[in-house]
């Protein structure tokens, strides 16, 4: 039999998806559904005095006295309000629900809110309130700056980006019995089922989420559908029918989650020689109006601040600060993308201070196994950071490109980054997640909740379990991910779905092949009958994390990438075409080499959209280009040619010796492609690097 | 209003200025054209009329009248384009699918990388960079 792992089987959801036949959120219909609408602040701050309307008894309408349960959306802190009561703190927060059976008189219906506006606060550095800090300290920097021959500075800030994945946010709610069940395009169907038990309290009997095919996610679909589901159970238990809240693409882009935008400063000591001995970085990051999950995205981001780099010296000091602006959350690569941004432009600046090659810089301070991170973890022999950054010089021919076109209107620059696995330090030992494998009649089947969000989790699981029970792919089945069936396997962040939850599968997995004794599940299930086998998340014995400190084993491990970006720059309209990047990544073991391509191709094209097109414009709190008409991603004319290399320096600890993939591609693309403008003499050291920025670094430096 | 839907004549109750995508998707309950963003930019809408790519979102259902309408439904399950999707993982959450394989089939014989560039710019996908995309329409055309 030949195995499945390492090789690019067939998609367990590909012929479902290219007919058309797979189906999304919205192509559900239950017998006498209604439709949903949200009305929304339009102040960024102040004070509801009063809602006026005149709506018959055809609609079905709830505010947030109707909330059985607490008025909030359970996740870290609890201080975001399903409703508003009094207080509004941005625009597009939800304030009133509608329900009728016809879209069209739903949408023509007149609601007028009374709200009385006070001074907003929008700007992070001048916010008097912080959800977070979190300070990491290593060594002293006073003797580290005492060592350094040069001190370079800088600050460097990245913009707020929309997930735009292609399927906005929607969920569909059905009463069932005495409780209700909630159909939707989610992440974390278990974050969901949580918030709703909190927000109907005793009003039900029971909660049952259940994910629907789901068109793309990339964080957008990991915090903010325990609001809107919570939205359509309301609705549908006032009205007891179904209700289906769908939205679309400028109430998407208005009311949910964006990137945090981020302030980085970085002080920086040198040797002559380029060795780093000192590295001051501090990190802000706009939070919006509600804490959501700041604080964990501040600690992704703090915890990757100073890159893939040995310092003895280190301060990474972080705040995520309260705004009136509707709250960012997490977006793949969950503040790693904003802080990497930082470090890889300013390495180069460090390179141009020192009149250093940067690839010899980040060759001489890149991690080697053995070498302590910031929080003092020491590396294991997986760690690859200067086999990529060699590999990545090498494919592109970056040297001989560097001084082809030198003078010219074409650049190149290149970023090394890393990406740690799985929830941060303790988080995965809180998390306890389990999984399942049990016997059917023809195989074995998954029982997960991790979610399929066009990454490839069924397949990529079908084959870590094809291969630990040693039997074909073909008969491995995957379930729905409904919370009456599947166990809780944790969210679908944080780049742990291969390797923690796979992880888990694959231990089940040897367990239930031990107790078939030899005999095929088929033939195991006929004589036997039903048997699954659980398992939980077990910890590797030498991980030692302390939260209040900030010290320890901050991941499992870290996967590396290295990206090569070439760019052409229009001196007349100051745009950047992006040529070429090169992209190296070790993730450990490609379990589906094609898949991780995939992963990799696409986080970077959306890297490059981060870099250069993606700019969310704020006015008085709201976003002023909510549809895709003026919020530009990138087409097939704007992407660059894509050359992706898989390293495999295997972790031991992951399935196979899997690492984390999911969102390491998009910590590269930005500090690569500003480097490379930077060869070209641009000084830029802000993104989006739209052609008005550009221009202004041109005239800047001439 | 009647208009031939995948090879069959269908004449569906829709005021005239009810866009094609909803009388696709509610009427005649094909739920394989997908909504984006309902302003022609994204692409996931995307059906033939009398053999042109367009934005079913834009396009009012009297206008097609008399026309031929096909949707992803209408290629059946062994067009050459949705294996060689499969194939080439061209498909990640699969939701600008339909749309970007139908623009494909008006791409003619062996098309260039430039030109299956140029004819996909109005399909945004999120998931694949359009790499595996592009893998995906060569080996299939």
């Amino acid at each position: 039999m030949t195995e499945a792992v390492g090789r690019s089987v067939p998609r367990k959801d590909g012929i479902g998806k290219a007919t058309g036949r797979a189906k999304y959120a919205d192509d559900l219909v239950f017998p006498d559904m209604l439709h949903g609408r949200t009305i929304r602040s339009t102040v960024p701050c102040g004070r509801l005095a009063g809602v006026r309307h005149a709506l018959g008894p055809s609609f079905t309408v709830v505010d947030w006295r109707d909330i059985p349960g607490r008025n909030v959306v359970a996740l870290i802190a609890d201080d975001q309000p399903c409703l508003v009561e009094r207080e509004i703190r941005h625009a597009a927060e939800p304030v009133l629900l509608l329900a009728h059976a016809d879209r069209e008189t739903l949408l023509s219906a007149w609601v007028a809110l009374e709200e009385e506006a006070a001074t907003p606060v929008f700007d992070p550095e001048q916010s008097p309130t912080a959800f977070k800090t979190i300070l990491i300290e290593k060594g002293t920097l006073d003797a580290g700056f005492a060592r350094a021959d040069l001190v370079i500075e800088g600050t460097y800030r990245t913009g707020a980006q929309e997930h735009v994945y292609i399927e906005p946010n929607g969920v569909i709610a059905v009463p069932e019995g005495g409780g209700i069940a909630v159909y939707g395009s989610i992440q974390c169907p278990y974050y969901v089922h949580a918030a709703l038990v909190t927000l109907l309290g005793d009003a039900v009997t029971h909660v049952r989420v259940v994910q629907t095919e789901t068109g793309g996610g990339f964080g957008g679909k990991e915090e903010y559908p325990s609001m809107i589901a919570g939205h359509a159970a309301l609705l549908a238990l006032r009205a007891r029918r179904p209700v289906k809240l769908i939205y679309d693409r400028q109430e998407d882009m208005e009311a949910t989650t964006r990137r945090h935008p981020s302030i980085v400063r970085h002080r920086t000591g040198v040797t002559r020689d380029g060795t780093l001995v000192a590295m001051d970085v501090e990190v802000i990051l706009d939070g919006g109006a509600y804490v959501t999950l700041s604080p964990v995205v501040l600690s992704r981001g703090t915890l990757h601040a100073a890159g893939p780099y040995r310092c003895e010296h280190v301060r990474i000091a972080g705040r995520a600060m309260f705004t009136n602006t509707p709250p960012n959350g997490a977006f793949r690569g969950f503040g790693a993308p904003q802080t990497q941004f930082a470090v890889e432009v300013h390495m180069d600046r460090i390179a141009e201070a020192l009149g250093m090659d940067p690839i010899r810089l980040r060759d001489r301070n890149a991690l080697r196994p053995g070498d302590t991170t910031a929080t003092g973890q020491v590396l294991g022999a997986d760690c690859s950071a200067r086999e990529v950054l060699r590999a990545a010089v090498r494919k592109s021919g970056y040297r001989r490109k560097r001084k082809a076109w030198a003078g010219t209107d074409r650049g190149i620059g290149l970023s090394l980054f890393w990406h740690g696995s799985g929830f941060t330090g303790s988080g995965e030992l809180k998390l306890a997640s389990r999984a399942t494998v049990e016997l059917t009649a023809t195989g074995v089947r998954i029982l997960t909740s991790s979610t399929e969000i066009g990454q490839g989790t069924r397949t990529m699981h079908a084959q870590i379990v094809a291969d630990a029970m040693g039997i074909p792919y073909e008969q491995v089945e995957v379930a729905v991910p409904d919370t009456a069936v599947v166990p809780d396997s944790g969210p679908t962040v944080a780049s742990r779905t291969c390797m923690i939850v796979g992880g888990i599968l694959q231990r089940a997995a040897e367990r239930l092949r031990a107790q078939l004794a030899g005999l095929s599940p088929a033939e195991a299930f006929r004589r036997l009958g039903p048997l699954a086998v659980t398992e939980q998340y077990v910890q590797p014995e030498w991980i030692r994390w302390d939260e209040e400190r900030y010290r320890g084993d901050a991941y499992a491990t870290y996967a590396y990438g290295c990206n090569v970006a070439e760019v052409r720059l229009d001196r007349d309209t100051w745009e950047v075409r992006p040529l070429k990047v090169t992209a190296v990544t070790d993730v450990g073991k490609a379990i589906h080499p094609a898949l991780a391509t995939g992963q990799i191709e696409g986080g970077t094209v959306q890297g490059v959209g981060f870099a250069l097109l993606e700019q969310v414009v704020m006015r008085n709190g709201a976003v002023a280009n909510a549809q895709l008409t003026n919020y530009l991603i990138p087409t097939t004319l704007d992407t660059p040619a894509l050359d992706v290399v898989l390293l495999e320096h295997p972790y031991p600890g992951g399935p196979f010796g899997a690492k984390g993939l999911g969102e390491l591609p998009i910590d590269g693309p930005a500090p690569a492609l500003v480097n490379a403008i930077r060869s070209l003499g641009l000084d830029l050291r802000a993104i989006p690097a739209v052609p008005e920025r550009i221009m202004e670094a041109a005239c800047a430096s001439s | 209003m009647r208009f031939l839907l995948n090879g069959v004549e269908v004449t569906p109750e829709a005021p005239p200025m009810a866009r094609l995508l909803d009388v696709l998707r509610e009427q005649c309950g094909l739920t394989g054209t997908k909504e984006g963003c309902g302003e022609g930019e994204c692409g996931a809408c995307t059906v033939l009329i009398d053999g042109e790519a367009v934005c079913s979102c834009l396009v009012p259902a009297a206008q097609v009248e008399g026309a031929e309408v096909t949707t992803i439904e209408g290629l059946g399950d062994d067009h050459p384009l949705a294996h060689a999707f499969m194939d080439e993982v061209g498909a990640q959450c699969g939701i600008c699918t339909p749309g970007m394989i139908l623009t494909a089939t008006t791409l003619g014989p062996r098309p260039s990388l430039a030109r299956i560039r140029e004819g996909l710019a109005g399909n945004l996908c999120r998931c694949t960079g359009y790499e595996a995309i592009y893998r995906a329409v060569r080996k299939a055309t």
